[in-house]
């Protein structure tokens, strides 16, 4: 019992900075129909931002914000320069995505070098506390209530404000949404820097989860972030917060079953629920 | 005049689509582009909407063609497309909101104006947009066109999928707005148009073959024969 409460409170901080990753992920493949490949460095570049900024200062609250700050403001200059001028040309997008990912990682390793670094769990979340015999770290606690408290805020944003309307409206028809006299790119390019920068601050709490950092974190969280999008629907912002915990939690089960069968788990999982829902668990536009 | 285009041009790919078409939409009027399946009408709104580029397209004196599409929204021309373009994971209110230029406050006159016309949107206020029926579809693309307060509202078949009694309504609501809302309207239903229309423009092949007033049309059986294949007796 105690080590099944220990993997599901692992799984699910794992599934929702899953979630943090591949919900901008959604939206912007929603939205324009851009499948970003470079949306894990901006993981990576939170990670590796607040695990610096934390060694400087000392401060995790710092740490995070300067992570997501940064790695907004690097979504921008992508959308700028490479996202812009390949709007209508699907081939493009991927090729330009692509090398912006292996491009940016490869900048990472220049400045902070290509093995991994050590990335502390912050004095103030450290230790762990029992609940029902199992001993849960401080620190994966502080990463589920913070992670549905930003979901939450993005929820509120998404249901409540006129630009979250036009969001959702746009993820199913910016056509429409550009005739009823909203500039849509304009809009997009806002949802992109978001997006980043939410990918970012999921990136910003990886570090301590695991003690060290490194380049391989962008790739891994690529992959399992194209797989909770496929799972969650295209465009749908529940429905990734839904398929990230699923995920989560079911790579924390079988990683202490049977080690070997963690990634065939997750294309079986994709499968199934692919063949039940082609458009995944809450999305409105079937996969391309 | 408020729209005024002469010999317009556009192309879909390879295919000219549009090969000379002329249009004039006054201020005050309700004008009925009207033509066979594929004659172009469609694509016209379009162009003026700036979906499709095309050549000079006049507009309250100005060249609005190149211009995106909501930056000729907000000069005051709305389109309710032939698909109707529903946002249907929104609900109805929020379909609403998003349709609004302005504040909440400013498009409440028009919002009660339109619920009055259609009180079923009102029922199904808070409801998801995907699960109204066709004609309740019909009417929110309506009311979003209606929202604000244009110069130019383009209709691409409105009367499809009404229910009788509402295409009346329809009518009523377009009569009553033309004073300071131009009407461009799509229709294959000529009983509508004819009812409606001050004037007329007919095309054929993505050419103007014939424009005036809507009486001498009326009159006019073998026009209507050669050119809509509709007869009114």
């Amino acid at each position: 019992m105690d080590i099944f409460i220990t993997l599901t409170v692992n799984g699910l901080a794992t599934g929702l900075l899953l979630f943090m990753m591949a919900c901008g992920l959604s939206i912007i493949f929603g939205m324009m129909g851009i499948m970003n490949f470079a949306h894990g460095v901006f993981f990576l570049i939170g990670a590796y931002t607040s695990t610096w900024i934390y060694s400087i200062t000392g401060n995790f609250a710092i740490a995070m914000l300067a992570g997501m700050a940064v790695g907004a403001a690097v979504g921008w200059l992508t959308e700028i320069t490479i996202i812009r001028p390949v709007y209508k040309n699907p081939i493009g997008q991927i090729l330009i995505t692509l090398g912006a990912f292996i491009v940016i990682n490869e900048l990472i390793k220049i400045i902070w070098g290509p093995n991994v670094i050590p990335s502390p769990t912050p004095d103030l979340l450290q230790g762990e506390i029992s609940i029902l015999g199992a001993s849960i770290s401080i620190y994966r606690i502080f990463i589920i209530v913070f992670s549905f408290f930003v979901a939450l805020v993005v929820h509120l944003a998404l249901t409540r404000t006129r630009l979250g309307m036009i969001v959702r409206a746009g993820v199913e028809n910016s056509e429409m949404v550009n005739i009823l006299g909203v500039n849509v790119r304009r809009v997009f390019a806002l949802v992109f820097i978001l997006g980043t920068g939410l990918a970012a601050l999921g990136g910003t709490m990886i570090g301590p989860t695991l003690g060290q950092i490194g380049p391989f974190l962008s790739s891994q969280y690529l992959l399992l972030g194209f797989i909770v999008v496929v799972i969650g629907g295209m465009g749908s912002f529940i429905g990734s917060m839904i398929a990230g915990i699923i995920v989560g939690l079911a790579n924390n089960y079988i990683i202490w079953l049977y080690p070997p069968a963690a990634l065939p788990l997750n294309i079986i999982l994709m499968s199934v629920i692919l063949l039940v829902k082609p458009s995944g668990l809450l999305g409105i536009k079937e996969a391309a | 005049m408020l729209l005024k285009i002469r010999g317009l041009q556009a192309f879909i790919g390879q295919f000219h689509i549009l090969q000379g078409v002329d249009l004039d939409v006054q201020e005050g009027e309700i004008v009925v582009l009207l033509g066979r399946n594929g004659s172009g009408k469609t694509t016209t709104l379009r162009c003026i909407m700036g979906l499709v580029p095309s050549s000079e397209i006049e507009y309250a004196g100005n060249n609005i063609a190149g211009l995106p599409p909501y930056k000729i929204a907000n000069k005051g021309i709305s389109l309710v497309p032939e698909d109707q373009g529903i946002f249907s994971t929104l609900t109805v209110a929020e379909n609403m909101r998003v349709a609004m230029r302005g504040s909440v406050k400013k498009g409440q006159k028009s919002l009660d104006f339109i619920m009055s016309v259609f009180p079923d949107l009102k029922l199904a206020w808070h409801h998801k947009a995907g699960g109204l029926s066709g004609g309740q579809k019909q009417m929110l693309a309506i009311a979003r066109g209606l929202i604000n307060e244009n110069k130019l509202i383009m209709l691409d078949e409105p009367s499809k999928g009404l229910a009788p009694v509402l295409v009346n309504e329809l009518g009523r609501v377009l009569q009553e707005i033309k004073s300071y809302t131009s009407v461009l309207l799509v229709e294959q239903n000529f009983a509508f148009s004819k009812k409606i229309g001050d004037k007329f423009s007919i095309l054929s092949d993505g050419k103007t073959v014939m424009a005036g007033n809507m009486a001498d049309l009326i009159k006019d059986v073998d026009a209507q024969l050669k050119y809509l294949g509709v007869s009114t007796k």
